[in-house]
């Protein structure tokens, strides 16, 4: 099977720091990946030349088993890549509507889009709603209301809705479950999982390892710039990935990157 | 929440007792039903509320100790036309302020263009209708340099404008040599300059241009900053700029824009000036930045990004505009103006802390 995200050979230079080194990525169709690793390792710097947030020094990433090279966030998105970002990328004064939108707003048909550059609300409104309630979201009540009137699961809920919108190819979550309380995380491991389940392959990055063994199909361990390998959670317990992540155990050597 | 069961088998143990509690944390039910609340949250939803109930509230005071003399069409318009330049200048500002930035160039922007309009026309010859679209460029010009220095070189906009106040100040003086073009010279030679000077009489309610101007302004912007991505963006990057970056805003793009627009409708101030006053006059228009932050600020936008609205800075200028008149009418000292915008000013910026509050 094909990957649809990969990475070859990323290296990424911070002056004298080596951010990553030569690392490795691949990502299946329809699969749950996390990502873990300490701080430090260069997971973030991985997670950032995926969506476009970085420029790695060297290496190639190919989407689908193209070769693509991302100069922005938006070239990312534009290529079906969607991120959530750990501060979740939202303007708290805007409604729901609003942010779900930013940045790729609907314009009415005819002269009033064309000419007056009048946005289509009812029209993202709609689309808005469906999509918080396609992934069981929800009984709303007003998706005008402000996103700083939200929550911080209603909000995570949001921009995991908003990923799972637009995302075509990949979904990437940075720390979907980090400020939230008990009842909020399991609320945002459903999501994860539905969003899974229509088929979108998902990126998780998380320190949380309950959280990790619970949800994802493999797990990709970063350690010292690079994968260490990458390890089925069945086959292993969180001890051992923990292990495997500080050094104090070597990747098994069948699953050596 | 229909999920629950079949899931439940993946849940961590100490997540087991947290499973029988309810489960409603994403609902988007307002659990809040005090009458605070409820101000407190329409007031969110609609910042300009603020303004208008003291405009309203105003108007009534000062209508009672008044009378007929407030309340003739003549008396209402009059404050139209005294507040026309602050509010044209006004709207400029709102939409900097908008974007968490500040623009304290406005008013010498203004001055400069105005001067170049009329200098133009008088000193090399040309054509008004060229002298005064060479004013509007200037304008814009003079506003693309702060924008490009906020949003590509990441100045500070309070830094930036300080420093062009003085530069586009200065440039002014030197290059008008100080020298006033006289309202009947213009009159005579270059009546378009005054355009905005031209009155319209509808049954004693006198109406310039320049106050029809300053509404249609009002409007269109509040239409664009509602209605379009544009808008939307604006109110996106005085929230929160990097999570517009991300959510993918064209950052710098949108902030030069509204730079190069703010000149351009200082411009428009400018030649609203020279109708206003009749001559062309360097040293006029001084106090226009710190007028034009004051009604920005009794209009309700926060001084900090991302909320309020350009209606609230039309009622913002409008309440000014009503002080200043009704307490000349009333015989009072000139500074009791002063002292009551100055309370109105701190009213509004607690108001805009409490409403700010409505999140936690």
């Amino acid at each position: 099977m094909e990957p649809v995200l990969q990475a070859r050979n990323l290296v990424k230079r911070y002056g004298r720091v080596v951010a990553m080194d030569h690392a490795d990525f691949e990502l299946y169709p329809g699969e749950i990946l996390a990502v873990i690793g300490d701080n430090g390792a260069g997971k973030s710097t991985l997670i950032k030349a995926l969506s476009g947030a970085v420029l790695p020094d060297d290496g190639d990433i190919l989407l689908d088993g193209k070769p693509v090279h991302f100069a922005s966030p938006i070239d990312a998105r534009a290529a079906g890549i969607e991120t959530v970002y750990q501060t979740l990328a939202m303007s708290p004064a805007l409604s729901i509507t609003d942010n779900m939108f930013m940045g790729r707003e609907i314009r009415k048909p005819g002269f009033r889009g064309a000419w007056l550059r009048q946005l289509d609300r009812k029209k993202m409104e709609e689309i808005a709603r469906d999509k918080l309630n396609e992934l069981g979201l929800l009984t709303i009540q007003n998706i005008n209301q402000a996103v700083e009137t939200l929550s911080g699961g209603q909000r995570q809920g949001v921009a995991v809705a908003r990923a799972a919108a637009f995302g075509s190819k990949v979904v990437i979550m940075d720390e979907p479950t980090a400020a939230l309380g008990v009842k909020e995380s399991r609320r945002v491991l459903e999501l994860i999982k539905d969003v899974k389940a229509r088929g979108l392959p998902i990126v998780l990055i998380s320190h949380n390892m309950p959280h990790v063994f619970e949800v994802a199909d493999r797990i990709h361990i970063h350690r010292l710039g690079k994968r260490a390998c990458v390890i089925k959670p069945s086959d292993f317990s969180m001890s051992d990935a923990v292990a495997i992540m500080t050094g104090a155990m070597d990747p098994p050597d069948s699953l050596a990157a | 929440m229909t999920s629950d069961t079949k899931t439940a088998g993946g849940q961590a143990d100490y997540e087991s007792a947290a499973a029988t509690a309810p489960k409603a944390v994403a609902s988007f039910d307002d659990h809040r039903h005090g009458i605070g609340h409820k101000i407190q949250h329409s007031l969110h939803q609609t910042p300009s509320l603020v303004p208008l109930i003291v405009l309203v509230l105003s108007l009534a005071i000062f209508g009672i100790l008044l009378g007929s003399k407030l309340f003739s069409p003549f008396a209402m318009t009059l404050i139209l036309q005294q507040v026309q330049i602050v509010g044209i200048v006004a709207a400029a500002q709102s939409l900097v302020i908008l974007t968490a930035g500040i623009d304290l160039s406005v008013g010498a922007i203004m001055v400069l263009s105005s001067v170049v309009m009329g200098q133009f026309t008088f000193r090399y010859g040309l054509p008004v209708e060229i002298a005064i679209v060479c004013g509007l460029i200037c304008g814009t010009i003079c506003g693309y340099i702060n924008g490009f220095l906020v949003a590509i070189v990441k100045l500070p906009p309070f830094i930036v404008t300080l420093g062009m106040w003085q530069i586009v100040l200065a440039t002014n003086f030197l290059y008008s040599a100080n020298e006033t073009i006289r309202s009947q010279e213009i009159s005579e030679l270059a009546p378009l300059l005054q355009f905005f000077g031209n009155k319209v009489n509808i049954g004693g309610a006198i109406f310039t241009y320049g106050v029809i101007f300053m509404v249609l302004l009002i409007l269109v912007l509040a239409y664009a900053l509602r209605q379009t991505a544009w808008g939307r963006h604006v109110y996106a990057i005085g929230d929160d700029p990097e999570a517009a970056q991300l959510s993918g805003v064209q950052v710098k793009k949108v902030q030069i824009s509204v730079y190069m627009l703010s000149g351009l409708i200082c411009a428009f101030a400018g030649w609203a000036m020279i109708g206003r006053i009749g001559s062309v006059s360097p040293t006029t228009g001084q106090l226009a930045n710190i007028e034009s932050i004051t009604a920005v600020v009794i209009g309700g936008i926060s001084l900090f990004g991302g909320r309020g609205s350009i209606l609230g800075t039309l009622f913002g200028a409008l309440i000014v505009g009503v002080f200043t008149l009704s307490l000349r009418l009333l015989g009072a000292d000139a500074q009791w103006t002063y002292l009551l915008i100055g309370i109105l000013i701190i009213g509004a910026v607690a108001i805009d802390q409490w409403i700010r509050k409505v999140s936690v």
